[in-house]
């Protein structure tokens, strides 16, 4: 009983002290070269719901980058990790359908964490995710979600890289999400910019993948190590 | 038993297995939509429709892909009474007293299952109805050969087939199986060629076109000529082709690989394009795929690539075909004008097959490439039939009597008279 308490105190200790000294992981992420033109969907405009929607032209979202060659929807992760999953404990990973397409595009949450998804578009979707690593145990699913309907509870036991979710009333309706068994991760926003918070200290493989930018869809992987002041790592990857 | 009547003898039985055939074109044609969309999934559930009985599903919900899986399956469901329809038609046609009352009335009991089967959830009841209409397939395949090839069973076949072929359908729905679409565009194919031979063997046409036997051909019309045994073997390799193609077009088109190679004639700029990972990964990149997101593979691109050069094999084998046919029969024999026509069918077929890929795969250019496949095929299938009823030379008129449609005119079937 009181070696119990000790060594739970213990535990407690370490992993706080572990906090205390863990670092994030900080970097930007730019593109070389041309990305291609975004090509327009054309089938929202010339669908009587979504067409409504949008008074502008809906675009592919393969390159999300801005006028200083920053890239977004690149996710970058600690390889080589597994089993370190806090997902049951983490806040849900939201994803929405708005406007007949799915936001976020390119996501990432843990194994076992619920990702919720949800409908704000004033009619019916499916979703449909499509994992590959059905081995692994994560499940495919088609469920409709109407106008208003109840949001929908998902969560993938398995580690998975770019698991698509889709649409089959809205065929071009796509969002990927990464799955990984542990909690360091990021996905780049806006500016092409990352954290990953709370790493303990010591040498990590990242790597960083997009979609379509080369490398792909492996990504560009980078030697780090990671001190109490955290570590700041930046990559480029290519459009060809 | 005693069969009496030709089913040659009635012209609205031609004429509705013709709307048949007709309407199984029409759900060729929205099947391949759903599919050329990509939206084979639009309809959750199975067999109800976003939890409506499916004739009930308000028309205001069709949309989007719904449309047009709610409509293949409206189609679908159609097409499957009339095939009930056909069945019971051809049945009492060639049956009396006791057999034709019992096939009727088991017929329309199936049909009524189908009916009742339709608020059920159970998937082990449609897997265990999908092995009982495959051995439905099997036993009138069989039963055909054995009655002295009477179209009655043509007529079960079909049913068991349209059965078969929902429950497919339905399967991939409610099983995430894509594959099962494989076989399903596939089972649609040969059921499309197998209501075409129902209709073509109905025909007066049929009837009034007889083969005759060696020294008749002598004195009489040049139509029952005779085709000889390398040219009928040729015909059914080159179908036999045909249908190997359809199910590569199958497989390309349910792995939303169409687009695997987007360029044509050359691939990816190239006679023969690269296949090592890190091409087909620089290939991946540059894709900027709108629908069917989906990575494509080495194996996907040496699947458009045989699809091509299968192709080139169909074409050199039909021309090869239509050009012997000219040659045994004369230039005016139906045979040798449905050669032509085959011909025809074919050069359309690679050229949607190019101008799908030069559309990006619009989709309707794909799925009139899914329809005039169709047509090629049963083209070929009808050549087929009629080619080896044209077999020279006759054997014995005994035996080959028995093969009664071939020989109408022998009156009574010998074979089931004997019975
Ligand atoms: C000439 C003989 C040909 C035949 C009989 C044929 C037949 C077919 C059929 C039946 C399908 C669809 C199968 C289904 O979904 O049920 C298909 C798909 C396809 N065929 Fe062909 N084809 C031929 C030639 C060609 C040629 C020359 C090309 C040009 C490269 C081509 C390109 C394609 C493509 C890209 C698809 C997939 C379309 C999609 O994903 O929607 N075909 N073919
Ligand atoms: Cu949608």
């Amino acid at each position: 009983m009181k070696t119990k308490t000790i060594l739970a105190a213990l535990g407690g200790l370490i992993v706080s002290l572990q906090f205390a000294t863990a670092g994030d992981i900080t970097g930007k992420i730019t593109v070389s070269g041309k990305p291609p033109a975004e090509l327009e969907i054309k089938a929202v405009a010339s669908d009587v719901n979504c067409g409504k929607l949008h008074s502008e032209p809906v675009h592919t979202r393969f390159y999300v980058v801005n006028d200083k060659n920053e890239l977004a929807d690149v996710f970058v992760t600690l390889k080589g990790i597994s089993g370190k999953s806090t997902g049951a404990s983490a806040p849900p990973l939201i994803i929405d359908q708005k406007g007949c397409e799915y936001v976020p595009y390119i996501g990432a949450a843990q194994t076992g964490q619920k990702i919720v998804v949800k409908n704000s578009d004033p009619f019916l979707h499916n979703v449909h995710p499509t994992p590959v690593n059905k081995a692994g145990g994560n499940k495919e699913a088609n469920m409709a979600q109407m106008a208003g309907g109840a949001d929908l509870n998902f969560t993938f036991p398995a580690p998975e890289n770019f698991l698509r979710f889709k649409c089959d009333v809205h065929p071009w309706m796509f969002s990927y999400i990464n799955i990984v068994d542990h909690p360091w991760f990021a996905v780049t926003g806006k500016d092409g910019s990352f954290t990953i918070k709370n790493v303990p200290p010591g040498k990590y493989t990242i790597v960083a993948m997009h979609r379509k930018a080369a490398p792909a869809p492996a990504g560009v992987e980078k030697e780090i190590e990671v001190t109490a002041e955290g570590a700041k790592v930046d990559f480029v990857l290519e459009a060809k | 038993m005693a069969q009496t009547k030709d089913t040659s003898h009635h012209p609205w039985l031609h004429r509705f297995a013709v709307l048949t055939a007709l309407f199984t074109l029409a759900l060729l044609g929205v099947g391949g939509l759903v599919t050329s969309h990509g939206v084979g999934m639009a309809v959750p559930d199975w067999p109800n429709t976003y939890g409506y009985n499916m004739f009930l599903f308000p028309i205001s919900k069709w949309v989007g892909g719904i449309f047009y899986e709610h409509t293949h399956r409206l189609v679908a469901s159609f097409v499957g009474l009339l095939t009930a329809m056909l069945a019971v038609w051809l049945w009492v046609v060639e049956t009396k007293g006791r057999t034709r009352k019992i096939g009727a009335l088991v017929i329309l009991g199936v049909l009524l299952l189908m009916g009742g089967l339709m608020g059920v959830r159970e998937h082990k009841v449609f897997l265990g109805l999908a092995g009982v209409a495959a051995a439905g397939m099997c036993f009138s395949i069989y039963q055909f050969q054995r009655d002295g090839y009477e179209l009655r069973w043509l007529g079960v076949l079909a049913l068991a087939t349209v059965i078969l072929q929902g429950v497919l359908g339905g399967m991939r729905v409610v099983l995430y199986k894509d594959e099962l679409g494989i076989f399903h565009a596939t089972l649609a194919q040969l059921f499309f060629a197998l209501i075409c031979g129902v209709a073509l063997l109905t025909s007066s046409w049929w009837r009034r076109n007889v083969p005759l036997s060696p020294s008749q051909t002598k004195s009489r019309s040049k139509a029952a000529a005779f085709v000889s045994r390398n040219l009928r073997s040729l015909l059914l390799a080159t179908t036999a082709v045909i249908l190997l193609q359809l199910v590569l077009g199958a497989t390309m088109r349910h792995q939303h690989a169409g687009l695997a190679i987007p360029d044509f004639p050359l691939a990816y700029g190239k006679l023969w394009p690269a296949m090592d990972a890190e091409s087909v990964m620089r290939y991946n990149q540059q894709r900027q795929e709108i629908t069917a997101a989906h990575p494509i593979t080495a194996f996907q691109i040496g699947l458009q690539m045989t699809h091509r050069l299968v192709a080139v094999v169909i074409l050199i084998g039909v021309g090869w075909c239509a050009q012997r046919l000219r040659r045994e029969l004369g230039g005016k024999h139906p045979l040798t004008r449905l050669g032509w026509f085959w011909l025809a069918t074919i050069l359309v077929q690679a050229a949607l097959g190019a101008f799908t890929l030069w559309t990006n795969k619009a989709a309707d250019v794909a799925t009139a490439h899914v329809l005039v496949g169709a047509l090629s095929l049963v083209t070929g299938a009808l050549a087929c039939i009629i080619a080896f009823r044209q077999s020279a030379p006759l054997r014995a008129a005994p035996a080959s009597a028995a093969f009664d449609l071939t020989r109408p005119e022998s009156g009574a079937r010998p074979v089931a008279a004997q019975k």
